[in-house]
């Protein structure tokens, strides 16, 4: 016998609409596909259930609305806080895991506000980027360590190379499959990485056919669902990714609900419309470092060594060792995400509570990378909430060459970081396959944004370096002299190899 | 990997306190004082060579960098010579700097069960009135290690390695002990005071070689220690340095891979171990390890002939670590396969780089300024090398390079 056990939560957020202004011309009921807005008795009137997607209010003509956060009603109580009171009686209700999506919402500490840039002052001249080139031309791949030289002296260019990825500043967007965001989305994303000759990442579920004229800027990711990967696409792409992990869900695989399987994914994808498309949580046929090490193999030897093949893994406590391994099986580069990067769905569990902090990851795989000779031969991706340039300049001051980006690209083109994508509602047509909302989204509108976005980001960067006296960005990789520590935990510093804010240079 | 577990040192090395000037406490003269780790600033650097093989005396030398007395501040001064010691020209010739008799009695220890002492004697220093005591007793040694000891093969490294291996040790250990040169047929005077007085205090003028370096120092932090002074030096590699290298951090980080330890924590340390990797141990000719410290810019490289391109592209990403980003000029001596000197200025020029050569050919001049030229020789022809541009002059060759000419020139690929 079913018992009702559905308690109802107190509203967290509330449409307010000025009836006065109001127009009552019912675009935002529209535009509310949580259906939270109703009108009725000449009015709008909202029901519960708001995620302050903010759609309504971008869509109203006589700017007459405005989300509100309520406060908390519940009985003030120390331990026992609004938000874990939620979660018990959301838990209660549906005795299930409870999804969410975009990156941990914890204050888990954000130790890039804890980190201050150097500057030059006398003893080096700073420089002007607008006077003056300063470059941040970046190239993703392994590097050989030396250059060959014969025993007569000569420099030997064919023993030496590798094949590398050339992009004009050391972004990547990072992999949102097509599924998880639509099509559209994925157009602008990948027409900005044309664009700004930088490189995006395709995520799991292979490459539409109308996309494969991008292909010199894509990332192909194969993930252990392995979807839609065949060596044709393999060969076109410019580089491949090995997806073990991601930041959100350490340990943890995809799912794609069967709704978000229409014709386009399904077949994108290579499954049958409407089927659920679960990856598993391990690669099935990578149950050690030595499996890995072949899956690498089969992938170069597929797509005959000419492009760059690279392992992406979650930060999680002995990331340092790991990237190690990751290396001698032979990645040309390696992406580290951090607990705080995004997703489209993974239990709150994982998302909030397992991994560890970019910062301190990158800085962890590149100071290990260095100790045992190897971090002249990758190159060395970081992603997981770089949410502006100064993240980026620090996460490259902390060990990264590349920096991969998400839900700030995502936030160009229209995201407010509503965190309700694993529900494929997406008001604003990006977490979501519904037709009568993905048309919400226009390509080159999107595109045109993530590219503003990006190369305001590089101009930053640009000067910063020229304020560093640094005329090109390679010079930042890994170069914690110039930055300095000024949060509460100096054993933060410690494990960061960064000295303490007011500590000079000897 | 130069690391590793190396059998025993002296105990005398472990003791905090060689009771050397006791009217001082600890001094640190000698050892790197523990909260001194970064020096920098701003300097003079000046070097000649004669490339007949004629010998220049050091009173030349001592004209040339006094001659820049606004580079200085009486914080550091040093010299190299180049084929000082023709008669020991095959044994390493290290140089150091004690603290007290104490401290060579613990490192001559340690080195006789390293390598063979073919001959040592004590370096004449002068008392100069206006310089600061204390100062340190100066020590030379021919030796030749020894490669048949079970030390050596565990270590698994060739000789001029396991030379680079036993001066990072006595140079990192608290030993009263810093070994400033250690390569063949060359030796480093340096120290703590003016140009003039390090001159007066090493009696600069009883030496002649084939070629010398000099350098003065502005630094902005404290004075009195010698070993952080100029030239820097490892086998036989020794360089002179003006400038601030933005990017040490990085170029850390490459020499620590390769196994050097960087003791003195200056850039220009940095720097001497950049070339004793990229040249010595990779085999890079000249022109390539130079363009791996001072690249072009990729919109220039692009530009190149394709094969060019892709020489340059693979130095300029495979050594991006060793890419010295910031104001730089340097001159970097060697005495193999032939004494060479080597001047290099930064990818834009911002610190000053003058050349100068004698009107029959014979000789050739570096500096910071063209009066430190035109000081010592005024019939000098002078030039301008360009931006990240090396010069190369070498005993017995000539000028090889003036700095003026096609990035990889002489680079056979
Ligand atoms: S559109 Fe978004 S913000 Fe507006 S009512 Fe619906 S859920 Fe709330
Ligand atoms: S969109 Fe604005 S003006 Fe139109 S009905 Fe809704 S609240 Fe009123
Ligand atoms: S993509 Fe859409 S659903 Fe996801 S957080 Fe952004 S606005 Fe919300």
């Amino acid at each position: 016998m079913s018992v009702q056990t559905v308690v109802r939560l107190p509203e967290k957020y509330r449409p307010v609409v000025d009836h006065e202004l109001c127009l009552r011309c019912k675009k935002c009921v529209r535009a509310c596909s949580y259906e939270v807005l109703e009108f009725k008795d000449d009015r709008i009137r909202p029901k519960p259930g708001c995620v302050a997607c903010l759609r309504c209010v971008y869509e109203c003509p006589a700017q007459c609305i405005t989300v509100k956060e309520m406060e908390p009603q519940f009985a003030h109580h120390a331990v026992f806080d609004p938000v874990l009171r939620r979660s018990i009686i959301a838990q209660s209700n549906s005795g299930g895991v409870l999804l969410s999506s975009c990156g941990a919402n914890v204050e888990y500490m954000d130790i890039f506000s804890h980190l201050l840039l150097d500057a030059a002052q006398v003893t080096n001249p700073s420089i002007d980027p607008l006077r003056e080139p300063v470059e941040t031309r970046t190239y993703l791949g392994r590097r050989p360590g030396k250059v060959t030289v014969t025993d007569d002296g000569r420099i030997d260019l064919q023993s030496s190379s590798t094949p590398l990825v050339v992009m004009d500043m050391p972004i990547m967007i990072g992999h949102i499959s097509l599924g998880s965001i639509s099509y559209n989305a994925q157009a602008a994303l990948f027409q900005a990485a044309s664009e700004l000759n930088i490189v995006a990442g395709t995520g799991e579920g292979g490459l539409h056919a109308d996309f494969y004229k991008h292909s010199k800027n894509l990332c192909a990711e194969v993930a252990s669902g392995r979807f839609g990967v065949t060596s044709h696409y393999l060969k076109e792409v410019s580089s491949v990714e090995i997806k073990i992990g991601q930041g959100a869900k350490p340990g943890h695989g995809g799912h794609l609900p069967g709704e978000k399987v229409q014709e386009l994914v399904s077949q994108t994808r290579m499954i049958p419309l409407g089927t659920d498309a679960l990856s598993p949580y391990p690669h099935h046929d990578i149950y050690s470092i030595e499996d890995l090490q072949q899956l690498i193999s089969v992938l170069k030897e597929s797509t005959e060594y000419q492009v760059p093949v690279g392992v992406k893994i979650a930060a999680v406590h002995n990331v340092g060792a790991i990237a190690s391994g990751i290396v001698r099986a032979g990645a040309d580069f390696i992406t580290v995400d951090g607990l705080r990067g995004g997703t489209g769905s993974a239990p709150r569990v994982i998302r909030d509570h397992a991994g560890m902090p970019i910062e301190i990851a990158i800085s962890a795989v590149d100071q290990r990378l260095q100790e045992e000779g190897l971090r002249d031969k990758v190159t060395l991706c970081a992603s997981g909430s770089i949410r502006s340039a100064a993240d980026m300049i620090k996460c490259i001051a902390l060990g990264a060459d590349v920096v991969g980006v998400c839900t700030a690209a995502m936030i160009a083109m229209g995201c407010t970081v509503c965190q309700q994508c694993h529900r494929g509602m997406c008001t604003w047509g990006i977490a979501t396959q519904r037709q009568d909302l993905v048309g919400r989204l226009q390509t080159p509108v999107a595109a045109q944004r993530v590219v503003n976005l990006f190369r305001a980001w590089n101009e930053e960067l640009k000067e910063m370096l020229g304020a560093m006296g640094i005329d090109s960005v390679e010079s930042l990789v890994g170069n914690r002299d110039r930055l300095r520590y000024i949060g509460p935990n100096p054993r933060i510093a410690e494990i960061l190899g960064v000295k303490h804010s007011g500590e000079g240079w000897g | 990997m130069l690391q590793g577990n190396d059998g025993p040192v002296p105990a005398s090395w472990m003791a905090s306190d060689f009771d050397a000037y006791p009217q001082q406490g600890r001094s640190y003269v000698v050892d790197i004082p523990h909260r001194h780790k970064y020096r920098m600033g701003s300097c003079g650097i000046a070097g000649c060579i004669n490339t007949d093989g004629s010998m220049i005396s050091g009173s030349k030398i001592e004209k040339m960098i006094t001659t820049m007395g606004e580079r200085e501040n009486g914080l550091g001064a040093g010299f190299v010579c180049y084929g000082l010691f023709p008669d020991y020209a095959d044994e390493y010739c290290l140089q150091v700097l004690y603290e007290s008799d104490q401290s060579r009695a613990g490192l001559e220890e340690y080195l006789s069960d390293r390598a063979y002492i073919i001959k040592d004697e004590k370096v004449k220093t002068v008392a100069v009135p206006t310089m600061k005591p204390p100062f340190p007793l100066v020590w030379r040694y021919f030796i030749r290690p020894k490669t048949n000891t079970e030390s050596f093969w565990r270590k698994g490294l060739d000789e001029e390695d396991y030379m680079v291996h036993m001066v990072m040790q006595i140079n990192q250990a608290d030993n009263g002990a810093f070994c400033v040169s250690s390569g063949k047929n060359m030796a480093v005077f340096k120290g703590s005071g003016y140009a003039k007085e390090i001159a007066q205090f090493y009696d600069i003028g009883r030496y002649k070689g084939n070629m010398w370096l000099s350098h003065s120092r502005f630094p902005t932090n404290s004075p009195g220690w010698w070993a952080g002074s100029h030239p820097i030096s490892i086998l036989d590699w020794s360089i002179c340095h003006n400038g601030e290298i933005t990017s040490y951090g990085v170029n850390k980080k490459l020499v620590e891979m390769a196994g050097y330890k960087c003791s003195l924590l200056t850039d220009s340390e940095v720097i001497t171990y950049l070339w004793d990797l990229l040249v010595r141990r990779h085999g890079l000719p000249i022109p390539a390890a130079s363009f791996a410290m001072a690249p072009w810019y990729y919109k220039d490289i692009d530009r190149l002939d394709e094969q060019l391109r892709q020489l340059a592209l693979q130095l300029r990403i495979t050594y991006k670590e060793a890419f010295l980003n910031g104001p730089f000029s340097i001159l970097v001596g060697r005495s193999e396969p032939n004494v060479t000197m080597i001047a290099l200025a930064d990818r834009k020029k911002l610190r000053p780089l003058v050349m100068g050569v004698s009107e029959d050919g014979n000789s050739v001049f570096a500096a910071s300024e063209e009066c430190a030229i035109k000081a010592v020789q005024k019939d000098a022809e002078t030039w301008a090398p360009k931006a990240g541009n090396p010069v190369v002059v070498r005993l017995g060759e000539g000028i090889v390079r003036r700095g003026t000419e096609a990035p990889f020139q002489g680079v056979r690929l």
